[in-house]
């Protein structure tokens, strides 16, 4: 025998509170009026997007490494050659950008969905599948840009050029592979029967994607002005 | 039933099976206490090690009983191979700055207190935390396994110079599985610090409680806060350089090797790469990473300073600033090790400058410290008094580096005994006093026990005099001109020295012993010692309002309002001559 | 227990100093002292460093016995002391680190700038005498251009230290070579001024030879070079100071400085060796 859900309570949030502090106590949270979210006071939601900049910050950090080694390698040996890149490179690049419209759809459908707008559940679960599925359609793309190379003889060690290309695309394949993580979560989360998704999960998660696909437009632009 | 009433603080249920309190743990303070075991075990690794090695370096022939069982091939009948010290060199660096000095100040006093102090139940992400520190522990793994691969672990030293550390075993014993797992360690090691970093930035950020700004958060937690902002992007690129270098080991890329290079006879098969490149990559970290290492201390230090003198210091946003002050210029700065590297020597005079401009955050606060003594009501215990002797300490070593950041001094001083005297003095002397002095100041809290503090003195003065015995002389050693990581010292000019490495060694063995006088401490006191009242200490922060040992999620539910800055001392209150932070009484 | 602190940290701080001021062991005869400078420049580094040790010195002391004196007079108070500011507060301690570390930093930044200049931003003089050094695991060798002035091509390929080819040279096809003088050495005459030029053979090794105030590290890949001139005839370590393997610690040549005639002599000697 179900237990009825009853509808939460709709209490009205309190001000804000003077911003002596963030957080914490939740207070400032945004309790919809309707729809399957539950009114949970949730103390940890802004964390969680201090969180993915932080993370953002490193991944920058670490590509910035990646970036000023290859300007010095470049400079020191004089086996600097050209790199071709693989033309199939263009297409997964506007598949990854693809990608992010249809996730920007989806988290839109999902705030319809939450706010119990008249959106089926449907909706948002398929435009996050359409981004799963652009994503891996992206990371098949690389690896299909390898093996384009390995046909060409170039390999990790072949050169200079052929090094960094493969580094950086593969570097930049694994935290997209990481981001397509998140994504299956969010989509675990939006699938089952209560919604259980934060808002600050899905903001956080589309955000790292999003810089996925910055990232891979900035690591295209290095590659093809410097190998 | 209002689903409001539902406690969401409560990021998680209390554990109930063993595995779940104890072993795979949520609990930010659980996880600031295996990552403090870690560090303790690794400290003792790392000390036998340096024992090892002094005794070599005054007793080069002489067979040290048992060392035959670490390593036959390195210590063949129990003598010490030249490269086996190299590799016990090189595994003494990386455990201590890493494992030690990374994680004890920083990762377990941080993990433990950071929340604590800033009124919150966990740290934000309580998963990463776990994964954080058994990441941690992986990469201890890893880095121990290489004392077992059959040609034993790196001879590079911590610092793994390319193309000692790229070629492989052709540059030496050591230089094969040993010096990849080298590589694999500290590459899990960056990914996990980079996770706690993470951790401490979102909870200090964004989980303060009711009236707990910035301003009034203790200077402690200004300092690992600090540090993790650093850590995140100093580790974010020895990262990509412990790829590389993998790479260059393992796949032929050349990143750091250049062409034509013969080792053991063979022309090796790279070409075009940059030794220097990791050079600036590791150092680019590297430096960073030694600040990482002494902030906390500073930050624990003050703290200690504070309570002990029963009144704040002459300024609280001055010693913050200058914290900040000392992370940011840590990263402009790191050519000073490269001064004599073949890098442009321009480029050496442009470094030069930040590191003279970091030593003036740095008077400000020995200054402030020192002036903040003065017309105060010190209260010795064995944790003020490591905090007295950090002072000492940090004086002794931060001036020695006044001489180091000069290019035409570091001519003659470079890769001499004097720049492993300085880097003692900080790191190993000071930083550990550090973490000491936190120890007798949080054990009680952590443990629900008192330390004896009459051993706890003890062990103070016996390490303060031994200390100094150990690495005052290594400063006038480098005056003379003597090099380091030498196995042995056959050179005209070193061999006159010896009397003095052996005093140096003497001194060494009866500091080491010493140490034997707080882990007796620790241990007894964890279960026989004297039960802890809540605040023995007469503290003002906020971790010491709440039992000792705190309750699993520390505030009990409660939402901590926060009144006061963090050193209220000096003051007429209810409770003395203090008032707790969260204390509603005006002073 | 306060003024104990304060009596062994005075204890230490001038016990430290002793070996500093008298530059010795204590009372030993072991000398602490950077040898006899026989550059020419380097009596700029000698400079700067004593005016660092006095500056630091004097840092150091202070701030030891003013954390000596403090303890000793603020430690273990009666309960009902009253808490006294330092006057000035931290205004004064910012202002006095900034103008002291300040001014120290102007003073020896900007006089290090010169003895810096005169070793690495002054050119090698046209005629300088130049010598090629290869470090190699775990042994230096030298090469001289011999009577024709030009150094042979050297091979990495063609190393044969069986051979004593350490350069790898190919007198067979490489006429320049033929007349180099390579030996284990480094012999040079006094007073004339020496163009160094580095290569190593495999790993990172340097170049460190106390008494000429010189240290440069080889660089696999660069070519590096030092230029010098010694002052005093003699015979100096040259020592590795950069971790090459384990033979780091063993890795040495000697800096033979001969009169010109004697120089002179032992180069017809060395080439007669060849």
């Amino acid at each position: 025998m179900a237990t009825a859900i009853q509808p939460p309570e709709i209490s009205k949030p309190e001000p804000p509170a003077d911003r002596q502090h963030s957080g914490g106590a939740g207070f400032g949270n945004f309790v919809p009026s309707g729809g399957p979210l539950r009114a949970l006071e949730d103390s940890s939601h802004e964390a969680t997007r201090t969180g993915i900049w932080v993370g953002l910050a490193a991944i920058t950090m670490s590509f910035a490494a990646f970036t000023s080694a290859l300007l010095v390698r470049q400079t020191t040996g004089t086996d600097w050659h050209h790199l071709t890149v693989p033309p199939i490179v263009f297409a997964n690049t506007i598949v990854l950008l693809a990608s992010s419209v249809t996730l920007e759809i989806a988290r839109r459908r999902v705030a319809a969905y939450a706010r119990n707008q008249g959106v089926d559940r449907l909706v948002p679960l398929r435009w996050l599948a359409a981004t799963l599925a652009l994503g891996i359609l992206f990371v098949a793309g690389q690896y299909a840009a390898w093996t384009k190379l390995r046909a060409e003889g170039l390999y990790l060690a072949s050169n200079p050029n052929s090094s960094f290309f493969y580094v950086l695309t593969a570097v930049h394949a694994l935290h997209v592979l990481g981001g397509l993580g998140g994504l299956l979560r969010v989509f675990a989360k939006l699938r089952s029967p209560i919604l259980t998704l934060r808002r600050s999960t899905m903001d956080a998660t589309s955000y790292y994607w999003h810089f996925m696909g910055i990232l891979w437009l900035y690591v295209l632009f290095v590659m093809w002005i410097k190998l | 039933m209002s689903d409001a009433s539902v406690s969401a603080v409560q990021h998680h249920a209390p554990p109930s099976s063993f595995i779940r309190k104890h072993v795979f743990s949520l609990d930010h303070k659980v996880i600031g206490k295996q990552y403090y075991a870690l560090a303790l075990l690794a400290v003792v690794m790392g000390m036998v090690l340096s024992w090892l090695m002094r005794i070599h370096l005054v007793w080069p022939n002489a067979p040290i009983p048992g060392l035959q069982l670490l390593s036959k091939t390195g210590a063949p009948g129990g003598v010490m191979t030249p490269e086996y010290y190299l590799s016990l060199l090189t595994m003494h660096g990386t455990l201590m700055v890493f494992f030690v000095l990374t994680n004890a100040p920083f990762a377990a006093f941080g993990n433990y207190f950071l929340p604590i102090q800033i009124g919150a139940e966990d740290m934000a992400f309580p998963r990463f935390n776990m994964m954080s520190f058994w990441m941690t522990f992986v990469a201890f793994c890893i880095l121990v396994a290489a004392f077992f691969v059959p040609d034993g672990p790196p001879i590079s030293g911590w610092t793994a110079y390319a193309t000692l550390s790229a070629v492989g075993s052709d540059a030496g014993p050591g230089e094969g599985m040993g010096q990849t797992l080298w590589a694999l360690a500290i590459f899990v090691f960056c990914i996990a610090s980079l996770l706690g970093s993470l951790n401490f930035i979102a909870t200090t950020l964004d989980l303060r409680t009711k009236g707990m700004t910035l301003a009034r958060m203790p200077i402690c937690t200004w300092a690992w806060f600090i540090t993790s902002c650093i850590a995140l992007l100093a580790f974010a690129v020895l990262l990509p350089a412990c790829l590389l270098l993998t790479l260059d080991r393992v796949a032929g890329t050349s990143f750091f090797i250049p062409g034509g290079l013969v080792i053991s006879d063979h022309l090796q098969p790279h070409s075009g790469g940059s030794p220097l490149l990791w050079q600036h990559l590791f150092w680019f970290f590297g430096h960073p990473e030694v600040y990482i290492a002494i902030l906390p201390a500073m930050g624990i230090v003050s703290h200690i300073l504070i309570n002990s003198m029963r009144r704040p210091l002459l300024s609280h946003k001055v010693i913050i600033y200058c914290m900040m002050g000392i992370g940011f210029l840590s990263y402009m700065v790191w050519g000073h090790h490269m001064f004599v590297s073949g890098m442009n020597p321009f480029s050496s005079l442009v470094f030069s400058f930040p590191t003279l401009v970091i030593t003036i955050p740095a008077t400000i606060m020995t200054l402030i410290w020192l002036g903040s003594l003065y017309g105060s009501k010190l209260r010795i215990t064995a944790a003020s008094l490591f905090a007295l002797g950090f002072l000492s300490m940090f004086v002794s070593g931060g001036v020695s580096g006044f001489f180091l950041a000069q290019p035409s001094i570091d001519i003659y001083l470079h890769a001499t005994y004097f720049v492993v005297g300085h880097f003692h003095m900080v790191m190993g002397v000071a930083a550990i006093f550090g973490i000491f002095a936190g120890t007798y100041f949080w054990f009680p809290k952590m443990t629900g026990h008192m330390m004896n503090e009459s051993l706890g003195k003890l062990h103070f003065w016996l390490t303060f005099i031994g200390t100094y015995c150990i690495f005052m002389p290594f400063h006038y050693l480098g005056l003379a001109g003597n090099v380091r990581r030498y196995s042995a010292f056959v050179d005209d000019f070193l061999v006159p020295l010896i009397p003095v490495h052996r005093f140096i060694t003497f001194a060494a063995l009866f500091t080491g012993a010493a140490q034997l006088i707080f882990l007796y401490n620790l241990i007894h006191s964890r279960f026989r010692g004297a039960p802890a009242p809540p605040n023995p200490w007469e503290c003002t922060s906020l971790e010491w309002t709440m039992p000792s040992p705190p309750p699993f999620d520390n505030f009990g539910g409660k939402h901590v309002v926060v009144y006061h800055d963090p050193y209220q001392y000096g003051v007429k209150s209810a409770t003395g001559d203090y008032l707790m932070q969260d204390s509603p009484e005006q002073a | 227990m306060g003024k104990l602190f304060a009596v062994i940290v005075i204890v230490i701080a001038l016990a430290s100093a002793i070996p500093i001021i008298t530059h010795h062991w204590f009372w030993s005869d072991i000398s602490f002292a950077p040898p006899e400078d026989i550059s020419t420049h380097g009596h700029a580094i000698d400079e700067q460093l004593s005016d660092t040790m006095i500056e630091a010195g004097l840092s150091f002391l202070a701030a030891q016995i003013l954390l000596g004196l403090f303890v000793w007079k603020f430690a273990d108070r009666k309960p009902d002391a009253e808490i006294k500011t330092f006057p000035g507060g931290a205004r004064v301690m910012v202002i006095a680190a900034l103008v002291l570390v300040g001014t120290e930093i102007l003073a020896l930044g900007v006089l290090g700038q010169k003895a810096w200049a005169n070793v690495y931003f002054r050119p090698a003089a046209p005629d300088a005498l130049q010598v090629q050094a290869q470090a190699g695991q775990f042994a230096f060798y030298f090469r001289y251009a011999g009577a024709d002035g030009k150094f042979g091509t050297p091979h990495p390929d063609k190393i044969d230290e069986g051979n004593s080819n350490f350069f790898g040279l190919d007198p067979a096809n490489d006429v320049d070579s033929r007349d180099d003088i390579v030996t284990g050495e480094l012999a040079i005459p006094v007073d004339r001024e020496v163009h160094l030029m580095m290569h190593s053979k495999d790993v990172g090794h340097s170049f460190y030879v106390r008494e000429l105030r010189i240290q440069q590290d080889f660089v696999p890949g660069l070519d590096l070079s030092v230029h010098f001139t010694a002052t005093k005839v003699g015979k100096y370590e040259i020592v590795c100071t950069q971790l090459c393997g384990l033979g780091h610690y063993n890795m040495k040549a000697y800096l033979n400085v001969l009169s010109q005639a004697d120089f002179d002599s032992w180069m017809k000697q060395k080439a007669s060796e060849q």
